[in-house]
């Protein structure tokens, strides 16, 4: 490694069983077990996880802004997209 | 010491059992020891707070912080075991802050100064590989309540050696820099390392009521264990080195004096004091 800046993880942590990683936030390490065991360190001291996903910030590709009308807006008058129809069974309980 | 983020959990089975029957002689033998842990993960703890605010990223910094708070933690089940032991009314603050040097037990690695990153991983990394193993045996004491807490330590030593391993590795097989300050740790710290399988006159009495392990096997896994991570790091395992010991039995370095002088000066200055 030539800078001396350890590079930028970005962090998700499964909170519960069934439920989805979440993105938390991002911190400093080395290489990616030492992401692991940072994120461990700095994001679940209150037991917030059960499981922890790192990733290098520079391997996160975003939409622009600029594309947002191109990209969102198109969206909004297709109302039948969405599955109202349907009733939810009641065993199902993180949806 | 009221810190609820270590409060003891209080579902394991042995925590709230009554201390169980001894002889007087046994039971004082139980008491010096059980002090003697908790001298140790309390010195250690205080050192690695020490780096709280210093260090050298944020996310080391909390790591030695966590650290740190597990050890308080540890030594809070066992001072508050040890007043029990006692029965003479006194209480784990007692036993922290009113105590001299030369009543704290501890072996004399855990005392030795923070030094610099390379001397608290090298510091840390002797003390885990011995505490890992440690635990791992003392889960099987007959003495219930050591045995519930090392139970419960064990979790958190079991990440405590990963990452003081990962980091002697890390240093070993690192920059020019990080390896020069790896090997000085090494060179200051190792003379420090075999104190802990010295067994005293209490601690010879106590394996053979079964209630601490045997430390040779100990040093096994531990030999065993130093030369997989040095190997690893490309670092050489030093040989014939003249061991220090006596803190165990109370002949400290004189950095003991210095710890105990800023842990105790508010109890010291203000008794009974709280907040």
């Amino acid at each position: 490694m030539n800078t001396k800046e350890w590079p930028l993880w970005e962090v998700f942590i499964r909170s519960k069983q069934g439920l989805d990683h979440k993105h938390v936030g991002s911190l400093h390490a080395a290489d990616a077990e030492m992401a692991v065991q940072n994120a461990r360190d700095v994001y679940t001291r209150r037991m917030e996880g059960i499981s922890i996903w790192v990733v290098e910030s520079k391997h996160i590709h975003a939409s622009n802004p600029d594309d947002a009308t191109a990209f969102y807006e198109p969206a909004n008058d297709k109302v039948y997209r969405h599955p109202t129809f349907y009733e939810v069974p009641a065993e199902i309980k993180n949806m | 010491m009221h810190n609820h983020e270590n409060a003891p959990h209080l579902h394991e089975q042995h925590f709230n059992t009554p201390v169980q029957e001894y002889a007087p002689e046994v039971k004082q033998l139980v008491l010096d020891y059980t002090l003697q842990l908790a001298d140790t993960s309390f010195i250690l703890g205080h050192r690695l707070s020490e780096w709280c605010g210093h260090g050298p990223v944020l996310e080391q910094d909390m790591a030695l912080s966590n650290i740190a708070l597990d050890l308080i933690g540890e030594t809070r089940s066992l001072y508050q075991y040890a007043a029990e032991l006692e029965g003479k009314g006194r209480a784990e603050d007692d036993m922290a802050y009113l105590r001299d040097t030369v009543e704290y037990k501890n072996p004399l690695l855990v005392e030795q100064p923070n030094g610099d990153f390379g001397d608290t991983i090298l510091r840390q990394f002797i003390f885990d590989s011995f505490h890992f193993f440690f635990l791992k045996e003392l889960q099987n004491s007959t003495d219930h309540r050591l045995a519930a807490i090392a139970e419960k330590s064990l979790k958190e030593s079991s990440y405590h050696i990963k990452w003081s391993s990962e980091w002697v590795i890390r240093l070993g097989d690192g920059t020019e820099e990080s390896r020069k300050r790896i090997e000085k740790a090494i060179d200051n710290l190792w003379p420090f390392s075999g104190e802990f399988f010295m067994m005293t006159a209490t601690e010879k009495a106590l394996l053979e009521q079964g209630v601490i392990p045997d430390y040779s096997q100990i040093k096994q896994s531990w030999d065993a264990h130093v030369a997989k991570v040095f190997e690893e790091a490309t670092l050489a395992v030093p040989q014939n080195v003249w061991m220090q010991s006596g803190g165990k039995e109370g002949r400290h370095t004189e950095h003991l004096g210095f710890v105990l002088t800023e842990l105790q000066y508010l109890q010291r200055t203000y008794p009974g004091l709280e907040w």
